[in-house]
């Protein structure tokens, strides 16, 4: 099981108990005996499981007709889905399908009413869908006041996830596939997958942890991994840590690098020649990291943190993880 | 190989990937209006694939699909300044106020309208937004297969084709009966750029509207040259339903709008110990700026 999947379940399970309803959950592949092992103690009361060969790996077409008639059957009040790619793939498909209503990328889910002063309605309980828009520079409350179900994304790592019980009481509804599904859904084929490193994609982070000569060593800059990891952050280098080896070439910042200006530039022992500066001085916001009071980088930064990188990194990944979920 | 009909869907978008301290008031909010409109970054990925498309494939036409104000035609001359055909500017205050679904319903009518195609190419997402649903919902109306995060087409055929994706863990090779819609990610190939030849011979391409409100005379040019003539389509030459449409055919609402304040002054000096990190990660994430 995905990790955003066990903390929508989790979520799921609280938003069900405010709304004093049933915690469904649908699992489609292949294969999936004994799946219900991996879920239900998560507070679910009904798994839907569709399992067939034909089912893995995943095509859009007829994960989406299950979905499709699934939620046409048992009207679900609110649909989550992970924001990977297979949800950012599945989930405009189904609400288009259901003409329901998707929100991307939420960050925070809750309960509340609306009241639509124009019509003279009020809305109870509805699902307020909260998420970042406009690159990240406002925050957005979204709601479905009409339309069902209620249908929103969430990234991996936002929410948290816990059991309710391993014993919970939930129950295995197995669903007949080929009724939810026809041949005509089968027309686009995998022919080939392989795993790959990712790319760096330094200039499209909005967030970057960014190192130097003073982080000190190749395992110091792992922190640094660690930290971007948690903020969804990619990791940068200035030269001086690209010439120690600390770093690869393609994550170069400054002059001879690449440029970058993202929400917020993270500068962990960076000294901030002109160099550097010229490559991310125009980041909306800067912290710098460094144990010298004086690095020229302070001058320009938001934040100036004296310290030592291995202390002070750490503290912020402890911060971070127990504040935000 | 006969040629391919292609249509690009494409948006205008404010830049806000570059919102700098000269793009924020005095209250420390976004001012949009000083943001550059562009076009979408990854809807020039997708013109650049079609682009390629049509240089190996001889005959094929690019046609270029925007929804948006009247100035969203620089859009659609900046793709004709790149290679692609021609371009449908679908424009009406009657879309105002869509959210994705009601986007995709107005451009998959107009799509229904523009007669035959073969493959629809979008951009992933728009940086607006960041939602990436237009495409699979556009796919979706006009029960057509659809392939996300596509980098490469591998292999055109009379009737199939065969595209290579990334996802966040690698790459898959996926073939799919054509007609169909794609949506390029930005690990795609960079857009060409311009190319001088197109460029004289589009820099007076106008809408119709733009043609009137032009303090120039287009006339004798247009009719002269009728590739000068960028194609409005307006609510009524899409055969839609009025309650499908903007904010009426938006299931999402927009229930609250929080600015996320981005404070420009003196650094603030904080001290490696616990307080000093906790009160800045605290403000980090309160501020919206993590988290």
């Amino acid at each position: 099981m995905s990790e955003v999947s066990l903390e929508l379940l989790t979520k799921g399970r609280s938003l069900a108990n405010q709304l004093s309803c049933l915690l469904e959950a649908v699992v489609v592949g292949s294969g999936l005996k004994g799946i219900e092992k991996q879920i239900i103690p998560y507070g679910c009361d009904v798994l839907h499981v569709a399992d067939d060969p034909r089912l893995e790996p995943y095509t859009t077409m007829p994960h989406s007709a299950i979905l499709i008639k699934l939620f046409n059957e048992e009207k679900p009040q609110i649909a989550l889905m992970g924001a990977t790619p297979i949800g950012r793939d599945l989930g405009p498909r189904v609400s288009s399908a259901l003409h329901s209503g998707l929100t991307a990328d939420c960050t925070s889910l809750e309960i509340g009413d609306h009241e639509d002063k124009k019509a003279g309605q009020v809305y109870k309980d509805l699902l307020y869908q909260i998420r970042p828009a406009f690159g990240g520079n406002i925050i957005a409350t979204i709601i479905n006041p009409d339309c069902r179900p209620q249908m929103a994304t969430v990234r991996e790592g936002v929410m948290k996830k816990e059991k309710v019980s391993a014993s919970y009481p939930g129950k295995v509804n197995q669903l007949d596939v080929s009724k939810y599904v026809s041949d005509l859904d089968f027309v686009v084929r995998i022919i080939e997958r392989h795993t790959e490193k990712k790319k760096i994609n330094i200039k499209g982070a909005s967030i970057i942890v960014s190192g130097g000569y003073g982080v000190g060593s190749k395992e110091n800059f792992k922190l640094l991994y660690d930290l971007a990891a948690v903020l969804g952050a990619e990791v940068g280098a200035s030269r001086a840590a690209v010439d120690a080896g600390y770093a690869e070439h393609d994550r170069q910042i400054g002059q001879t690098g690449i440029t970058v200006r993202p929400k917020l530039y993270i500068a962990c022992g960076i000294s901030g020649q002109v160099q550097h500066r010229a490559g991310m001085e125009e980041s909306s916001q800067i912290i710098s990291i460094n144990s010298d009071i004086d690095a020229p980088i302070n001058s320009i930064a938001d934040y100036v943190i004296t310290g030592d990188i291995s202390e002070i990194v750490p503290k912020m990944i402890k911060y971070y993880k127990q504040n935000t979920k | 190989m006969k040629g391919l009909k292609i249509i690009v869907l494409a948006k205008q978008v404010p830049d806000t990937r570059n919102v700098g301290k000269d793009a924020m008031k005095a209250d420390g909010t976004v001012n949009r209006g000083a943001l550059p409109a562009i076009f979408n970054p990854e809807d020039l990925n997708a013109l650049e694939l079609a682009l390629r498309v049509k240089d190996k494939v001889p005959g094929t036409t690019i046609t270029i699909l925007t929804m948006g104000p009247g100035r969203a035609a620089e859009i659609i001359r900046e793709g004709l300044y790149r290679g692609a055909d021609g371009g449908i500017l679908l424009t009406d205050r009657a879309f105002a106020g869509s959210d994705t679904l009601a986007t995709s319903y107005a451009l998959a009518q107009a799509i229904r309208e523009m007669g035959h195609f073969d493959l629809i190419v979008a951009g992933r997402q728009a940086i607006d937004g960041d939602t990436a649903q237009v495409g699979p919902q556009v796919a979706e109306k006009l029960h057509l297969p659809q392939v996300t995060y596509v980098e490469e087409v591998l292999k055109i055929e009379k009737s199939t084709i065969t595209v290579r994706r990334r996802l966040d863990n690698g790459v898959e090779t996926v073939q799919s009966p054509l007609p169909m819609l794609v949506t390029v990610n930005s690990s795609a190939p960079e857009c060409r750029s311009r190319n001088v030849k197109m460029l004289m011979k589009y820099k007076h391409a106008r809408t119709i509207t733009e043609k009137q409100e032009a303090t120039e005379d287009y006339t004798h040019l247009c009719d002269s040259r009728p590739f000068l003539l960028i194609r409005e389509m307006t609510v009524n030459d899409i055969k839609a339903e009025a309650e499908q449409l903007g904010l009426t055919g938006s299931p999402t609402k927009v229930k609250k709008i929080d600015n996320v304040v981005l404070q420009a002054k003196d650094a603030k000096k904080l001290s490696g110990a616990d307080e000093g990190i906790n009160e800045l990660m605290r403000e980090l994430i309160e501020s919206h700026v993590i988290g």
